[in-house]
């Protein structure tokens, strides 16, 4: 552990740091950013809490208000003790920018440090950082965490995966930090370069910044010969650092000595009995550039109960497992479509594609799944084929908790989209009502 | 053994027809076809010319095909032909998957196409003294792919 006097602080005590620190921020953003003193002023809601619990009543900060602030309208600090900004990517809209000042700068490295502690490396480690460098979060986060911790420092920076291979070969690299879906390519080029990646000393992946599968998990993990690590951080918040996993690899740990996690029925907004799933909000406890209050993150996870076996008290959240934009509701069950991407890719004979119509059977929502068949059709037996349909139909239904049909389809008749995949036709309004 | 093109369809409309259509356009001559159905979907059978070559057209034009490994066997065209075939298989064992027919010009009997799991279901026929074709007896595996 980087920090055990934090990681594996008593939870009661922790709870007080928590309270202390809330109630420290609550009264400087009321001070300092007017949006905030509005959102309370509105709410009637006073600058201060007496437990935590109270923070349920306190308005929430969403992403518009980041873009409706822009650029630096929501800075708790002086622009003069600023010294850095990273801006999310915008794939949605306007970027969103964010601040931070020299303490933010120096406890960002700290939780950095402690992300790559917990995924199992140490200052004899040789970190090769492909994520980006630049206005996104992810390259620079995951430098000077990796400095903190003492850890020789490559900053490589994302692309040009044939230099990539090449320095994680000639550098003995230990630890490769980037997105998951690119260290697959790194071991696809590096095949093709004719070196096997498993002989390589490579035995750390920090992956985070998109959401990945268990399966892909797996997958990289037998083709690179190393332990995958899932991190979990959005700039809005802090950029990497927020919450990962340790070496049980089982839940996220979420840095709560800095960052109070609530996780929120996605109706009614109201907080879920740990091990629920809702939407993951954030306040986070001591940032001073640009702090945010009950920040709603759209992500989907859940509070695994329990204690982890690696000795820290900060608590887990599962991997993300959904947006709450995706999410839809059948006969009283939030459905996150998500969810069945994860089933389809472990199953044979079926392509990760699919679609999820919803209709009406008298007053009962149905769900059909779409899933296409794999284009190289693996049965051609129908026995085969609704045995296939059938195992799809139960995967699903247990990963969803709601039991659904499944229809399987032709290949690449599902429509696809360069942007994002319309995963959900909801025909309950239009049929028959 | 023969290859077999397997091909998934979904029952619209139209698909059959334009699944003939591309084997056509690619100049691929069919023998036989057989459809399976199920109330939702369907999966068609055919013997053609240029196995490989329909494959390809098929996929560029997005079916979801295999190539399947089929016994074709020349049977005599006489009452109870067919039964005598499967009778010498259910001797030995050997389980049918599925099976159709068709006449090939210039062969005295029918063929009858039998998908087997076993691998000895050629040997079981020849030894019961039936002609087992050969892909050249229907198309030229050279010309071909």
């Amino acid at each position: 552990m980087f920090q055990p006097e934090s990681e594996a602080m008593p939870r009661e005590q922790l709870e007080q740091v928590q309270l202390d620190r809330l109630n420290a921020l609550l009264a400087r953003v009321y001070d300092r950013v007017p949006l905030y003193r509005e959102k309370f002023d509105d709410a009637g809601v006073r600058p201060h809490v007496e437990t935590l619990a109270d923070l349920a009543d306190v308005p929430f900060t969403v992403k518009d208000d980041m873009r409706a602030n822009y650029p630096y309208g929501m800075f708790a600090a002086d622009r003069r003790d600023i010294v850095r900004v990273h801006a999310s990517s915008g794939t949605t809209g306007q970027i969103t920018v964010v601040g931070y000042t020299e303490r933010d700068i120096h406890n960002w490295a700290d939780l950095m440090a402690r992300t790559l502690a917990c995924a199992g490396a140490n200052a004899d480690d040789i970190v090769q950082v492909a994520y980006g460098y630049g206005l996104f979060t992810g390259g620079l986060g995951v430098h000077y965490g990796s400095e903190r911790l003492g850890c020789l420092t490559i900053p490589i920076s994302g692309g040009n995966t044939r230099r990539q291979v090449q320095v994680l070969s000639d550098f003995d690299v230990t630890v490769l930090a980037c997105t998951p879906s690119y260290s697959l390519l790194v071991a696809e080029t590096a095949e093709e370069m004719g070196i096997d990646p498993r002989s390589l000393p490579l035995r750390i992946g920090v992956f985070g910044a998109e959401p990945w599968s268990e399966n892909m998990r797996v997958q990289i993990e037998e083709r690179l010969g190393i332990r995958a690590i899932d991190i979990y951080g959005l700039s809005e918040v802090l950029g990497p650092g927020v919450a990962s996993e340790c070496v049980e690899q089982c839940g996220l740990h979420v840095n709560e000595d800095h960052f109070l996690i609530e996780i929120l029925d996605p109706q009614t907004l109201r907080p879920v009995p740990d091990g629920q799933p809702g939407e993951v909000v954030f306040t986070t406890l001591t940032k001073e550039g640009i702090p945010v209050i009950r920040y709603r993150t759209r992500d989907i996870s859940r509070i695994i109960p329990g204690q982890c076996a690696c000795g820290r008290t900060l608590r887990r959240i599962e991997r993300i497992t959904g947006r709450t934009d995706d999410m839809i509701i059948v006969r009283g069950v939030n459905v996150f479509p998500s969810q069945i991407e994860q089933v389809l890719t472990g199953i044979a004979g079926v392509a990760p594609h699919y679609q999820v119509v919803l209709g009406k059977r008298g007053s009962m929502d149905t769900v059909e799944v779409h899933v296409e068949v794999a284009p190289d059709l693996a049965f051609d037996e129908v026995r085969e084929l609704e045995a296939l349909q059938r195992t799809v139909r139960g995967e699903i239904a247990s990963a969803l908790a709601v039991s659904i049909d499944v229809k399987l389809v032709e290949p690449r008749s599902i429509e696809r989209s360069e942007g994002k995949a319309r995963r959900v036709v909801d025909l309950r309004d239009t049929e028959g009502a | 053994m023969l290859e077999q093109l397997s091909v998934f369809l979904e029952n619209h409309p139209g698909r059959l027809a334009h699944l003939c259509r591309t084997l056509g356009d690619a100049g691929v001559n069919m023998r036989a076809l057989m459809v399976a159905d199920t109330q939702e979907f369907g999966v068609v059978r055919i013997i053609c010319d240029r196995p490989q070559a329909g494959k390809a057209a098929l996929e560029s034009a997005g079916f979801g095909v295999s190539v399947a490994e089929v016994v074709g066997v020349e049977v005599p065209d006489k009452p109870g032909g067919l039964a005598d075939v499967l009778e010498a298989l259910g001797e030995d064992d050997v389980n049918v998957e599925y099976a159709y027919c068709f006449i090939e010009p210039g062969m005295t009997g029918a063929v009858d196409v039998l998908k087997v799991d076993d691998g000895r279901a050629s040997e079981v026929l020849e030894s019961a003294g039936y002609r087992v074709l050969r892909p050249e007896d229907l198309y030229v595996p050279d010309d071909d792919g």
